[in-house]
């Protein structure tokens, strides 16, 4: 039925039909050219706008507020919030311990990552198997090794100490002093992330041509001199790449220190003494625990221009750097 | 530099056989021990945690730390399941991890095909945009995402860990490289031509070609949503809707610690995880690798 009549009609009006249909699908995917690709791309940019940037720029109405998290918005309080921190002590200790960290952790993860791809470099049979393995700890949880360094790290029947006992060191409480707790903790980061990034460097030194290493080696210069004149000014885009990003994710350390605590997320101070809270775990115990968003907030907008301040600093120095040779 | 480089031909000999040696550039025994110790070093938390999961509580009291495994690893697993609702917790981080996973494939596919292979208006600055985003510490936007939740009665539902996650810049980067490499110009202009729709052609064409780094993204993107534990941690109930990270870090707040019941727990979260790199070790080394050159 349905055909004969499809067909009837088709046959009545040949020519006005097609051209009328031809039309109209012109006109479809002149409007799907047009508009489906910004269809496509919109997803994007609308979680992103929700979840990301909105939050984070009302984050800084947030902290002009006496702001309860339950309660709510309880006045507008202007910069009261700003000048409350800046003679809050907690908060100098989180920012000394949170740069503190930062260092320890990363320099030598830096610089340790240059070693290793350098190595990595070289000749080796099986590299998939080296790499791979260098690689492993990146993709364990901060949560799972977290517990699994909180034992190393025991004062009593830890593996460390157990170490240093062997040639004559006395245990060290590392949960409890700060020196001790900065360096474990760090460790903890460099485990995680120095694969990772030798992996990075390793990708970058392969695509500098080998001749120019060959000639200055030929030319008498020694292996390390040819490292330091050769491979590491022309990786250098890489390398500040890798030290904003280790800035960034530096700047924000919380889950290693949280979960370092004996007391585990229960109080989120980081330590009886605060030895080894970060900004970012201040912040989770001011909003989190104390329910008071207006000053956690103001935390996160502070945080947030001291990331911008060291990432810039950062990158001027390591430009520095790495153009001398 | 230069005069080696245009070295006259009779010492041509000399320098190849030295040429040879320097880009054969074979690391030596003392480079391949140092290797072995950095490998020794990734690797031993993760055997010790196995190893003390397998072990009584009592054997950390002992002089000297245990290096080889017991035989009480299925005992400590029950008491995890006892202590904390482990086996909801998978199966939350699985959900969460999988539609993660899913959707960044998918969503970034799509948003990567757009930008490698179709033309619109704004269409360089926007990618530039997208990976703009990457370098906000969303992070600290915490405060008022959680008070979104509230809002929209999502506290301690999977939707508040999943939607945000539902797309990321380093999804819509990776596919949008993926297009370049893989989706040819000709195959798209003739799935046109032939009168497919811009979604027509991305699902018969521009997908089946991709599949490969897609598979790759995937896993990845599973990995680091099982993972992830600060956001879950704040927005997720410890008690009714954890996953993985969230409950391990419940059995670590104990009143006493127990470290076999912590890192039986610890081995079974890596598990899944551990489980994928292996598998796909030569596809996630050379992405990551892939993925710096371009970056």
């Amino acid at each position: 039925m349905t055909t004969g009549h499809h067909q009837r009609s088709g046959a009545s009006a040949p020519l006005r039909s097609t051209s009328g249909r031809e039309n109209r699908s012109w006109a479809l995917t002149r409007f799907d050219n047009r508009y489906t690709p910004y269809l496509v791309i919109a997803p994007f940019f609308v979680v992103f706008g929700i979840f990301g940037l909105y939050p984070l720029l009302y984050t800084a109405w947030v902290s002009l507020h006496d702001w309860q998290l339950i309660d709510g918005d309880q006045g507008f309080t202007g910069l009261d919030n700003y000048a409350k921190l800046l003679g809050d002590a907690n908060f100098w200790n989180a920012l000394g311990n949170t740069l503190s960290l930062f260092v320890l952790s990363t320099v030598p993860q830096l610089l340790a990552a240059l070693g290793l791809a350098a190595v990595l470099d070289r000749g080796l049979r099986g590299r998939l198997f080296w790499r791979a393995g260098v690689l492993l700890p990146n993709v364990i949880s901060v949560a799972a090794v977290a517990l699994v360094f909180a034992q190393l790290y025991g004062r009593d029947f830890g593996v460390v100490n157990h170490l240093l006992g062997l040639v004559g060191i006395d245990p060290v409480d590392w949960h409890a002093e700060t020196w001790a707790s900065h360096l474990a903790i760090s460790s903890m980061v460099m485990w995680r992330w120095t694969g990772y990034n030798a992996l990075i460097y390793l990708a970058a030194m392969q695509s500098v041509p080998k001749d120019m290493h060959e000639a200055a080696v030929l030319d008498g210069a020694s292996r390390w001199r040819s490292f330091w004149s050769i491979t590491v000014p022309s990786i250098r885009p890489t390398i500040l790449f890798t030290v904003i990003t280790s800035t960034i994710g530096g700047m924000q350390l919380f889950v290693e220190p949280q979960l370092f605590d004996p007391g585990g997320t229960a109080t989120g101070t980081g330590g009886s003494d605060r030895q080894f809270q970060t900004l970012v775990m201040y912040l989770y115990e001011k909003g989190f625990r104390l329910f008071d968003a207006g000053y956690s907030a103001t935390i996160a907008w502070v945080l947030f221009l001291v990331v911008l301040v060291v990432a810039g600093v950062n990158f001027t120095v390591a430009r520095r750097i790495a153009s001398q040779g | 530099m230069v005069s080696v480089v245009t070295a006259p031909p009779a010492v041509q000999p000399g320098r190849d056989a030295k040429r040879r040696k320097a880009s054969g550039d074979r690391a030596g025994p003392l480079l391949h021990a140092l290797l072995v110790v950095v490998l020794a070093a990734s690797v031993f938390p993760l055997y010790f945690s196995f190893v003390v999961a397998s072990k009584d509580n009592s054997v950390l009291g002992e002089a000297v730390p245990p290096l080889t495994p017991g035989g009480n690893l299925i005992e400590n697993i029950t008491r995890v399941f006892d202590t904390v609702d482990f086996s909801l917790a998978m199966m939350n981080s699985l959900i969460v991890a999988s539609t993660v996973a899913i959707s960044n494939v998918l969503l970034g596919a799509l948003a990567g095909f757009a930008f490698a292979r179709l033309r619109f208006r704004g269409r360089n600055s926007l990618f530039l945009l997208v990976v703009g985003t990457s370098m906000v510490p969303a992070q600290l936007g915490v405060i008022p995402l959680y008070m979104l939740m509230s809002d929209l009665d999502w506290y301690g539902t999977l939707q508040a860990v999943i939607v945000p996650a539902l797309i990321g810049a380093f999804s819509v980067f990776w596919m949008r490289q993926a297009c370049e490499e893989s989706v040819p110009y000709e195959l798209i202009e003739a799935a046109r031509v032939d009168g497919c729709s811009v979604l027509r052609t991305f699902w018969h064409v521009a997908l089946p070609a991709v599949r490969p780094q897609a598979a790759v993204m995937g896993m990845f993107t599973f990995m680091t949503a099982w993972n992830d534990f600060f956001w879950p941690l704040i927005v997720l109930d410890p008690n009714d809707s954890p996953t993985v990270q969230v409950a391990l870090s419940a059995l670590a707040s104990g009143y006493y610690t127990d470290y076999s019941l912590m890192l039986a727990g610890a081995s079974l979260a890596v598990l899944p995880v551990v489980a994928i790199f292996i598998l796909l070790s030569r596809q996630i080394v050379g992405g990551i690798m892939r993925g710096a050159l371009k970056g």
